[in-house]
C-alpha cells in the first residue's frame, strides 16, 4: 500500500465530489461497515471506505484513477448500511462521472463495456445484447468473451440478431449528442434559469 | 375485485435474454385482471452505463420513457426489472429538485407535464393484488417444491428510494410463493449482489458472487433459485456452467417467479415458457411431485392413526360406562345415553378409516 500524502488536498476536488454526489463526506467516521459488506472488495485496489478517506484528504489522483471506482458494482449495500446515512454508492458514482470526464479509467474492461452499451442504445434506441456483445469485443479486443456460452443460450431463441430499433432513436441519439455537447452542465443551465428569472421579473415589472 | 389499469415498461432485456418473464409477467397479470397499457415507442433507461456516466444524461433516458407514457396518458407504470425500476426511480427523484429537473430538460426538450410513478412487477403482486387471492388461484399447487427466493441487491434498496418491504431481509417473494403451495427455506443471501453487472467485463466476479449464492442454495436443500431480476437471472443460469467448474456441484433451475405463478395458475405452458431457462426445470418438478406424494401419504397415515386413537379413545369410555351400569342404580339411566352417544361417534370415525 502506497503512503498518501496528506497535506497536499485538493479541496476543489473534495467540493466537485459532494457537488456531483450531493453528499457530504466530511461526515464519514471511518467506522468500514461499508467495506465489510461490500461484495467486489475483492477486486479493488483501494477498498470503499479508503476512497472514502482519500476523498476527504483530497487526493483526486489516487481517487480518480483507481480501479475500485469502476469495479463498484453499484449494489448499493454499501449506502444502505452506513450508519451516517451517507449515500456511498452515490459517491462512487460520482467519482466515476468526474474520472470518465477527466478520461480516467482504471479499469478498461469496465468502461469498453460502458461505451459499448450507450452505443448501442444511441444507434438503437434500445439495447441490443449481441450488438452490445460485438461492440465491446470490438473496444477490447477481447474477441472470444463468452463464445463457449453460444451454445446454451443461442438454440433459446434469447438473443435476437437484429436490434429492436425504435421509432424515436433520432430522438434518444440527440439526447446523448446534447450531453456531449455540454448542454446538461449545471453552471451553463443555472445561468440560463437566472436569466429567465431576471426577464421574467422584468416583464412582471 | 376491482381490475388494476396500469402502463407497463418491459425493459430491453424483455425482448432478448429475459423473453421468458416478460412472457410469464403479461399471462399472470391478465389472470389476475392487471391491465398492462405498454409505453409506445419505449426507450432504453440506460441502466448502469448510462448513471455511471452521468446522473443528467441517465435521468434524460428515464425522462423520455415517461414524456411517451404522457402521449398514451400513462402516468402510473410498473416494471418488471429492478435495475429499470431504480434508474426510472431515481430520476423522477431528483427530478423534483428544479435545477436537476432544467438539466434535464435541457436535454429531452420535452417537459413533462404529468405526475409520474413507477413501481415493480412484484410490488404491485404483493400490495395491490395481495397473496389471498393469489392463493385463491393456484389451480396446480407447487406443494413438495423447495424454494430459495433470490431478491437481488437491487430490489429493496436503497431503501430511501425503493420504499418496498425490508432493505435487508425482504419477504414479499417469500410470502407469494408459499401462496404457490411451495416451502419457503430460510435464505440468508436474499440480497447479496450476484455481480450480474460485471459478467461480461470481468471472468472472476460472477464464479465468486453468483457461485456463492448458488452454493448457499444447494446447501440449506432448494430444488431452485427463485429470482425477480433479469440480469441475477441470466447471472445464475446461463453462467452456471462457468460457476459449476469453479465449485457447486449440481444443477439448480433459476425461474423468475411469475413462471412458476404461470404453472401453479395452471396457464399453458407457453406461458410459462419455461423451456426459455437454460438449466432443465423439469427434474425439480418431478421431484416436487415425488415429494407431494409423500406429503400426502404421510398426511393420510396421520389422519387414519388420529381416527384409529379416537376409535380405541371412545370404544375404552363405552366400556367404562358399561362397568358404570353394571357397578351402580343410580343415574344409570342417564349415563348410559352419554356412552351410547360417545359410541355412535367412534363408529362414524371408524367408517371414515
Ligand atoms: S459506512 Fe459510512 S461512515 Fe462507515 S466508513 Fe463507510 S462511508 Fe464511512
Ligand atoms: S455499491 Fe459499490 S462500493 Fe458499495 S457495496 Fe456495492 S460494490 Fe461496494
Amino acid at each position: 500500500m502506497e503512503t498518501v500524502c496528506l497535506n497536499r488536498s485538493d479541496d476543489a476536488f473534495v467540493k466537485a465530489v459532494e457537488d456531483e454526489s450531493g453528499q457530504r463526506v466530511s461526515r464519514c467516521y471511518q467506522c468500514g461497515n461499508c467495506t465489510a459488506g461490500c461484495p467486489m472488495s475483492f477486486t479493488f485496489d483501494y477498498s470503499v471506505s479508503r476512497i472514502m478517506r482519500l476523498i476527504q484528504a483530497g487526493q483526486k489522483e489516487q481517487v480518480l484513477s483507481s480501479g475500485a471506482v469502476w469495479l463498484c458494482a453499484g449494489c448499493e449495500t454499501c449506502t444502505q448500511r452506513c450508519p451516517n446515512e451517507i449515500n456511498v454508492a452515490g459517491v462512487m458514482d460520482a467519482c466515476r462521472h468526474i474520472a470518465g470526464r477527466e478520461r480516467k479509467f482504471g479499469a478498461r474492461a469496465v468502461s469498453a463495456f460502458f461505451k459499448a452499451f450507450m452505443d448501442s442504445v444511441r444507434f438503437n434506441g434500445r439495447s441490443h445484447e449481441v450488438g452490445t456483445m460485438a461492440l465491446y469485443m470490438l473496444y477490447t479486443g477481447r474477441v472470444w468473451t463468452d463464445v463457449e456460452l453460444a451454445p446454451k443460450i443461442l438454440p433459446k431463441g434469447k438473443m435476437p440478431l437484429l436490434p429492436h430499433r425504435i421509432a424515436g432513436r433520432r430522438e434518444v441519439a440527440e439526447i446523448i449528442s446534447r450531453f456531449k455537447q455540454g448542454l446538461s452542465d449545471p453552471d451553463l443551465v443555472r445561468a440560463g434559469l437566472d436569466a429567465q428569472g431576471k426577464s421574467a421579473k422584468e416583464a412582471v415589472s | 375485485m376491482s381490475s388494476i389499469n396500469v402502463g407497463y415498461f418491459p425493459g430491453c432485456s424483455g425482448l432478448g435474454t429475459s423473453m421468458e418473464y416478460e412472457r410469464s409477467t403479461r399471462a399472470v397479470c391478465r389472470e389476475l385482471g392487471i391491465g398492462l397499457r405498454e409505453i409506445p415507442d419505449w426507450n432504453c433507461c440506460g441502466s448502469t452505463p448510462a448513471h455511471s456516466t452521468d446522473s443528467a444524461l441517465s435521468a434524460a433516458l428515464a425522462s423520455r420513457v415517461f414524456a411517451q407514457g404522457e402521449n398514451a396518458g400513462i402516468g402510473d407504470v410498473i416494471t418488471p426489472c429492478p435495475s429499470c425500476l431504480k434508474n426510472l426511480r431515481v430520476a423522477l427523484e431528483h427530478m423534483e429538485d428544479p435545477l436537476f429537473s432544467a438539466r434535464v430538460e435541457a436535454l429531452t426538450e420535452r417537459p413533462l407535464k404529468m405526475q409520474h410513478s413507477i413501481r415493480s412487477v412484484l410490488q404491485v403482486m404483493v400490495e395491490d393484488v395481495g397473496t389471498e387471492r393469489i392463493r385463491g388461484r393456484v389451480r396446480r399447487s407447487l406443494k413438495g417444491l423447495k424454494v430459495v427466493p433470490y431478491y437481488g441487491c437491487l430490489m429493496t434498496r436503497p431503501e430511501k428510494v425503493m420504499r418496498f418491504d425490508d432493505p435487508e431481509n425482504p419477504v414479499a417473494l417469500d410470502r407469494l410463493l408459499e401462496a404457490l403451495g411451495a416451502e419457503v427455506l430460510p435464505f440468508p443471501l436474499k440480497t447479496d449482489c450476484c455481480g450480474g453487472s460485471f459478467s461480461i467485463p470481468s471472468r472472476k466476479v460472477t464464479p465468486r458472487l453468483a457461485g456463492r449464492i448458488l452454493d448457499m442454495a444447494g446447501e440449506v436443500g432448494a430444488d431452485l433459485v427463485v429470482v425477480a431480476c433479469p440480469l441475477c437471472q441470466m447471472n445464475l443460469d446461463l453462467r452456471q456452467g462457468q460457476i459449476r467448474a469453479g465449485g457447486i456441484d449440481r444443477v439448480l433451475p433459476v425461474p423468475y417467479f411469475t413462471q412458476l405463478m404461470a404453472r401453479a395458475f395452471a396457464l399453458p405452458e407457453a406461458d410459462a415458457a419455461f423451456n426459455k431457462l437454460v438449466e432443465d426445470i423439469e427434474p425439480a418438478f418431478a421431484c416436487m411431485q415425488r415429494r407431494a406424494a409423500d406429503i400426502e401419504a404421510e398426511e393420510r397415515k396421520a389422519a387414519a392413526a388420529e381416527a384409529e386413537k379416537a376409535r380405541l379413545a371412545a370404544e375404552r369410555a363405552a366400556k367404562a360406562a358399561e362397568k358404570a351400569k353394571d357397578a351402580g342404580p343410580d343415574g344409570a339411566g342417564a349415563k348410559s345415553a352419554g356412552a351410547k352417544k360417545t359410541k355412535g361417534k367412534a363408529d362414524a370415525g371408524g367408517g371414515d378409516v
